[in-house]
């Protein structure tokens, strides 16, 4: 009688710290993940800005380059200080996990540390402060530098993620508690089943998710009769590239989804709520999990999930009732609706970028005020496409950390209690608010500023010597 | 054991950590010891210009500090999971106040109420004194050790933490950092604000030789096992004399108002600091109070001789980049301090 006490007290104590843990990892990548997409994608349009005014010398492109400069440096230095947060939960909140992992993350988080935050941080400070510094030539592959920078971090923090979803190159050491994985074959470790299709995904949600806030705040500009010309310049831009984009996500979607189907078939039927094993499988436009009556309601092409897995109809796609109940992911309506809600978004994405992009064509671009207003609230879209498709693809892994190795429930930390994680999940939320609020503080400012005003000063060399006895600057 | 040039792996990524935290130190000490300055500053224009000193590079300055966790991360996750999990409270105080102090710095000048400005100078030096006392915490209780049980688990309770040595050390790190941060603006201002902290730089080298001596006689007496490898190897001396060195060449440059040379010997203090640390610890990294087989090592905490040799070969080809770009950022930004539309 003690002894079932004892446990089930005990196994209440680790749900308690398992669930609280949880909610703050989501809590707080899912925060981060609002900003490094942002200045991916930023990144992006300014080199193409800068690089045009090089080329052409027109100053708009100048000035649009710098006013896009001012909200990359908050995106990143947001980014940057929420970035540490989730390198440090690792080991504070998942510290089995972190043995586990060890070995494999070590040489792609060794390659990000050396390679992109290096690079994107060591020329960050001349992006933003070194217009009057260097010449316009230096200060453009700075721009390249920082760009390329946080291209490199998506790199290896998504081949870290894919191998959690697709272990590749690894061999397990040691046995029960013990046991870990370590690095045998590097290149296969990189190359895993889904790295690629997935950092393909993930570079091209933020490219949208950069190009539609710069849609966003000029066709709100235009609406406003504001920096006309520049807007619709920039506009432009912008919008080439969404275009480009928004297709291409979808081939990179389609591409990620194959994969699944080959390396995670439970996540793939969790996505689709397909339960049975030995029938055809149908694609749902939307629809509503019931998980009791293993039953999907809502609108559905029949065997379209077969036909797009298997390009045949009747092909029977394996269903989650081939797995034992503790292998398949819980939350089945959570992962549907999210992972569905991430294709309406991207096929909404590509129908308004390509009616525009039809506009532009007839030189009807900036005729429709209402379609402007739309481009002014798309801006939230990609966002949410990027946090629901993230949500869908974590949530789909469950129970598993690690596919098929490491539960979630295995990889907490020992030591750490409810309590502790209780305290830390209350000072994030609390320091998240303030984040946040700054974050839209400073956006609407630089926003409401503009890109003409502040003097500009023409680009000097700066002369050596100078310094020690110049002048002395007015406030 | 894989070795290269007679030296096996995990010593050489103790020493690519340890290369990799004293530049965190040196570079993002001089931003938490101006930060820690900061209200001693009475003026706003002094302020302003001691926030734009650091404005171009506390940011870039602060990845060293996610480079070097990664490394740790990389290299021995046993340690890293271990220590993060046992110092869970510490840590997230950490990370809150790193927040805080990034907020601060974006928040101050955007508005000019009084209020306003004064609400975020408190914040954003009440985060960088902090920051570098939980630093000097960490450190204190890594060099003391902790009870760790057969699992490798911490086995304490994490108000240990608080302890008589920690803040010892916490408030060395303070002051080596005051210190730092106080000479690096030197090399940034002008005019009065110049002469004041000239001053101050002599009150901080004061303060600091004040603690670092007190730290080291306590460490003698009360922590003898971090001198046993001075003992076994006398030539080791060699790191202490060379700090005290360091450290008493900077009043006398500063005397000289040769700041450049004054910061450079600030930062050879902060990397000899470290090694001094280094030298103590290895290759233990978190030595077991309870049962010293359950001790931290390099070797039991370490990442397969394969993964290092990965990140080893990555080392050797990106630090030569990541020196040469950063060199090249601090000189495009050498000289004083010009406040233009781009200033925080």
């Amino acid at each position: 009688m003690n002894l079932v006490i004892n446990i089930s007290t005990e196994k209440y104590r680790i749900m308690d710290v398992e669930i609280l843990a949880r909610l703050q990892f989501a809590f707080t990548v899912a925060f981060h993940y609002i900003y490094p997409p942002l200045s991916i994608g930023l990144g992006l349009l300014m080199v193409i800005m800068e690089g045009l005014y090089l080329k052409t010398r027109d100053k708009d492109y100048e000035k649009m380059a710098r006013f896009w400069t001012k909200i990359f440096a908050l995106t990143f230095g947001i980014g940057v200080a929420t970035g540490i947060v989730m390198e440090f939960e690792f080991g504070t909140n998942w510290a089995t996990y972190s043995r586990y992992v060890g070995d494999i993350f070590g040489s792609a988080l060794a390659a990000e540390g050396i390679f992109a935050f290096a690079l994107e941080s060591g020329f960050l400070g001349i992006l933003l402060f070194g217009w009057n510094r260097v010449s316009p030539r230096v200060h453009f592959i700075s721009t390249i530098g920082v760009w390329l920078g946080s291209m490199f971090s998506a790199i290896w923090i998504v081949i870290a993620n894919s191998w959690q979803q697709t272990p590749a190159g690894y061999h397990i050491v040691g046995q029960g508690v013990e046991a870990r994985a370590e690095i045998t074959d590097f290149w296969a470790m990189i190359f895993n089943p889904s790295s690629m299709d997935r950092l393909l995904h993930v570079w091209i949600g933020a490219f949208l998710a950069g190009t539609f806030l710069v849609l966003s705040v000029h066709a709100y500009y235009l609406l406003k009769n504001k920096h006309v010309a520049l807007s619709k310049k920039a506009f432009k831009i912008a919008l080439a590239v969404a275009t480009v984009a928004s297709l291409a996500q979808l081939l990179t979607g389609h591409h990620s989804a194959d994969g699944v189907a080959e390396n995670q078939p439970a996540k793939l039927a969790a996505l689709e709520g397909h339960f049975d094993t030995l029938a055809p499988a149908d694609l749902y436009l939307f629809g509503w999990v019931d998980k009791a009556d293993q039953k999907v309601y809502g609108v559905k092409m029949p065997g379209g999930l077969s036909f797009l897995i298997h390009q045949d109809f009747d092909e029977p796609v394996i269903g989650l009732n081939h797995f034992p109940e503790s292998d398949r992911p819980t939350a089945l309506n959570a992962i549907f609706q999210f992972y569905h809600l991430m294709v309406a978004i991207g096929v909404v994405l590509i129908a308004l970028t390509l009616y525009a992009s039809f506009l532009w064509w007839r030189g009807k671009l900036f005729d429709k005020r209402w379609l402007l207003w739309v481009f002014v609230l798309a801006v939230l879209l990609p966002q949410i496409g990027n946090q629901v498709g993230w949500y869908a693809a974590e949530m789909g892994r469950q129970p598993w950390v690690v596919y098929g190795l490491l539960r979630t429930s295995d990889a907490l930390s020992k030591v750490v209690t409810a309590n502790q994680v209780l305290f830390s999940l209350i000072l994030f939320a609390f320091i998240y608010t303030i984040l946040f609020v700054l974050f839209l503080y400073l956006l609407n400012k630089k926003i409401k500023a503009g890109p003409e005003v502040g003097e500009m000063i023409e680009h000097r060399p700066r002369q050596a010597g100078m310094g020690r006895s110049s002048e002395i600057t007015p406030p | 054991m894989t070795t290269f040039l007679g030296i096996d792996y995990p010593t050489w990524w103790f020493l690519v950590v340890g290369g990799l935290f004293s530049g965190y130190a040196i570079l993002d000490g001089f931003d938490l010891g101006a930060g820690a300055w900061h209200l001693f500053l009475k003026k706003e224009n002094s302020r302003r210009i001691a926030l734009n000193a650091i404005g171009p590079v506390w940011d870039g300055n602060e990845v060293w500090l996610v480079i070097g966790g990664g490394a740790l991360f990389a290299g021995f996750p046993v340690l890293y999971a271990t220590l993060f999990s046992a110092m869970y409270i510490p840590f997230m105080l950490f990370l809150a106040f790193l927040i805080f102090r990034a907020i601060s710095i974006e928040f101050r000048s955007k508005e000019k109420m009084l209020w306003w400005r004064k609400l975020w100078d408190i914040s954003y030096s009440v985060s960088s004194i902090m920051l570098a006392v939980l630093l000097g915490v960490v450190l204190g209780n890594v060099l003391q050790g902790m009870p760790l049980g057969p699992d490798l688990e911490f086995t304490g309770h994490w108000l240990q933490f608080i302890n008589f040595y920690a803040i010892l050390t916490g408030i060395t790190t303070l002051a080596l950092f005051m210190m730092h941060g106080a000479i690096y603006l030197t090399m940034k201002t002008e005019g009065r604000l110049f002469a004041k902290l000239t001053i101050l730089v002599r009150r901080a080298t004061i303060f600091f030789v004040l603690m670092f001596t007190i730290t080291t006689v306590y460490t003698l007496i009360y922590l003898p096992h971090l001198s046993d490898r001075f003992k076994e190897t006398p030539a080791l001396f060699i790191i202490p004399l060379l700090t005290f060195l360091s450290i008493a060449n900077i009043p006398r440059l500063v005397s000289k108002k040769k700041y450049r040379y004054a910061f450079i010997f600030s930062s050879i203090t902060v990397s000899l600091s470290l090694v001094l640390v280094a030298i103590e610890l290895y290759p233990q990294l978190l030595i077991s109070t309870a049962d010293a087989t359950n001790s931290l090592t390099i070797y039991n905490t370490a990442a397969s001789d394969k993964s290092l040799g990965i990140m080893l070969t990555m080392a050797t080809i990106g630090t030569p980049l990541v020196i040469s770009y950063t060199t090249f950022v601090f000189w495009t930004f050498r000289g004083k301090v010009e406040l233009d539309e781009m200033s925080y």
